[in-house]
């Protein structure tokens, strides 16, 4: 296990380190300590390590994540895995806004609770968050799933496009253009299969599937009031 | 962008160090806004009233002031000069007597009260903290604020935090956008901000709903009626601490409480230094959900 500690790293070397490893390293746990809020902390990852931060970090933590799984033991600011295009990132407490931005694959675990617009514009992400989630959550998400043990604020799903949203608890409300859809057998095994990989203990029936009514996608005139 | 930290003490014994903690609190926000900062603190109360003052040129707008303002207003004067800043100390009953004086004078009031002192200015945190002497100052409550200026300009008058009623004090994160209609409604009321700023009318808002009677909670809670915009407040009494968040929350914002302190950040990185932050309850706050805490 390599240890970088943030006390005495520059931000800036920690990220440059992690970066540089080889695809086909073996030098592949890693450790970040003290990381105290810092933004931007492990971003970038391209190669397939198993990351640690030991605490809390700021903004943006595990950005662009590609092949890496990076485990954070406290909390993290806004934006977290943010554009992910692929590998694991799991964070033990909570997460603030936009977490899961724009993400084009991999998973992304938030064992507590994640804040608003959770998942805006994900694009292929899969995000499962084991508490509640924020107001504005999936807005515009375009394809991947959200999946929620607990409840969503108001306007989930504003304008989605072709994502799937499951809920166990309750939705304050829904957006513009998203429905409750009816819950299928391949939909049963795709929520198995998520809530298995994301540590999490919830039976997939217990869930409600909410997507997009495709009504917005193309302009018509009688929706004009909508925008 | 903007960086706003509060610090509520629930444990005494961290008393002496308040100014030390909400020192390094804003200074971890200085990359959130470098034109200008202030804290606010409230420390021991005092008999009389304490008028934080400001000038521009201290060396002779102070030099002579206790004995001028004390013969103006006839009454016994303390006075505590600070770089541009002084504390005047004066009995309750001359605080209008004394307001004449110094507007004739040209020096400007920042903040009243019987425990709550301002200082702020142009420039970054550290340099406002070494200034001031920030670190030297106890107290039991305190907000601070470092600016990106975006609705006013960078004076030390748009500055934060905003004191418009004795002991009460603001600072902001956002931007107001009926702050202007706002402001005369309030100037109706007697409180008629004294800046073009937007923060300096949600102040008024506040001070104007307390003086009607309203807790500070309530008060609170009016800021998601009447002020259209983005927010997120930190506010300071005499002897509360309070937070509210607008319903969109964008502005963003941690919390963080143990036996010892109730802290308000603007991120976790400004209260990863406190003491005891390991074991504290972390928290955001939610959208259109006020906080308050009162001694």
């Amino acid at each position: 296990m390599q240890v970088i500690d943030l006390a005495t790293t520059p931000l800036r070397d920690m990220n440059a380190t992690l970066q540089a490893q080889a695809k086909d390293t073996n030098m592949t746990a890693w450790e970040v300590q003290n990381p105290k809020g810092a933004h931007a902390v492990a971003v970038g990852l391209d190669g397939p390590l198993e990351v640690t931060v030991q605490g809390s970090a700021g903004y943006y933590c595990a950005g662009m994540n590609k092949d890496a799984t990076v485990r954070v033991t406290g909390s993290v600011g806004p934006g977290v895995a943010e554009n992910m295009m692929s590998g694991t990132v799991i964070v033990e407490g909570d997460a603030s806004q936009y977490a899961g931005a724009t993400g084009h694959g991999g998973l992304l675990v938030i064992k507590g609770n994640a804040s608003s617009r959770c998942g805006i514009s994900m694009k292929g992400i899969d995000i499962v968050v084991h508490g509640s989630i924020g107001h504005m959550s999936a807005f515009m998400a375009q394809k991947g799933n959200l999946v929620v043990l607990g409840d969503a604020g108001d306007a989930l799903g504003d304008s989605i496009y072709e994502a799937r949203l499951f809920v166990r608890g309750s939705v304050k409300s829904m957006g513009a253009d998203c429905v409750e859809k009816e819950m299928r057998p391949e939909h049963l095994e795709l929520l198995a299969d998520l809530l298995e990989r994301a540590e999490a203990d919830a039976k997939p029936e217990e869930f409600r599937r909410f997507g997009s009514a495709r009504k917005l996608y193309n302009f018509d005139i009688d929706n004009a009031g909508e925008y | 962008m903007c960086g706003i930290v509060g610090l509520f003490l629930k444990n005494e014994a961290l008393q002496p160090r308040l100014g030390d903690l909400l020192s390094d609190m804003l200074i971890t926000m200085t990359d959130r806004g470098p034109d200008s900062a202030g804290i606010a603190i409230y420390g021991q109360d005092v008999e009389g009233l304490k008028l934080t003052l400001q000038s521009d040129t201290p060396e002779t707008d102070f030099d002579g002031l206790s004995q001028a303002l004390q013969a103006a207003i006839e009454a016994p004067v303390t006075l505590r000069v600070i770089d541009t800043h002084a504390v005047v100390t004066l009995p309750h009953t001359a605080e209008d007597a004394a307001r004449a004086f110094l507007k004739e004078k040209g020096i400007r009031i920042m903040g009243a009260g019987q425990a709550m002192e301002i200082f702020k200015e142009v420039g970054l945190p550290e340099d406002v903290a070494r200034r001031f002497d920030i670190r030297a100052m106890g107290g039991t409550h305190g907000i601070g604020h470092t600016r990106m200026a975006t609705e006013s300009a960078v004076t030390t008058l748009g500055a934060h935090p905003f004191s418009t009623d004795a002991d009460q004090c603001l600072v902001h994160n956002g931007s107001l956008s009926n702050h202007n209609r706002m402001g005369r409604v309030l100037a109706q009321k007697g409180f008629a901000p004294q800046t073009e700023n937007d923060t300096e009318v949600a102040a008024c808002y506040i001070s104007s709903r307390l003086a009607e009677g309203a807790n500070l909670g309530t008060a609170l809670e009016g800021t998601l009626q009447d002020l259209d915009g983005f927010f997120t407040f930190v506010v300071g009494t005499k002897n509360g601490f309070g937070v509210v968040r607008d319903p969109i929350a964008c502005k963003p914002a941690v919390m963080a409480e143990t036996d010892d302190y109730v802290a308000f950040g603007s991120e976790y990185r400004a209260l990863a230094t406190l003491p005891g932050i390991e074991a504290a309850k972390v928290w955001e706050p939610e959208p259109a959900t006020v906080y308050f805490w009162e001694r």
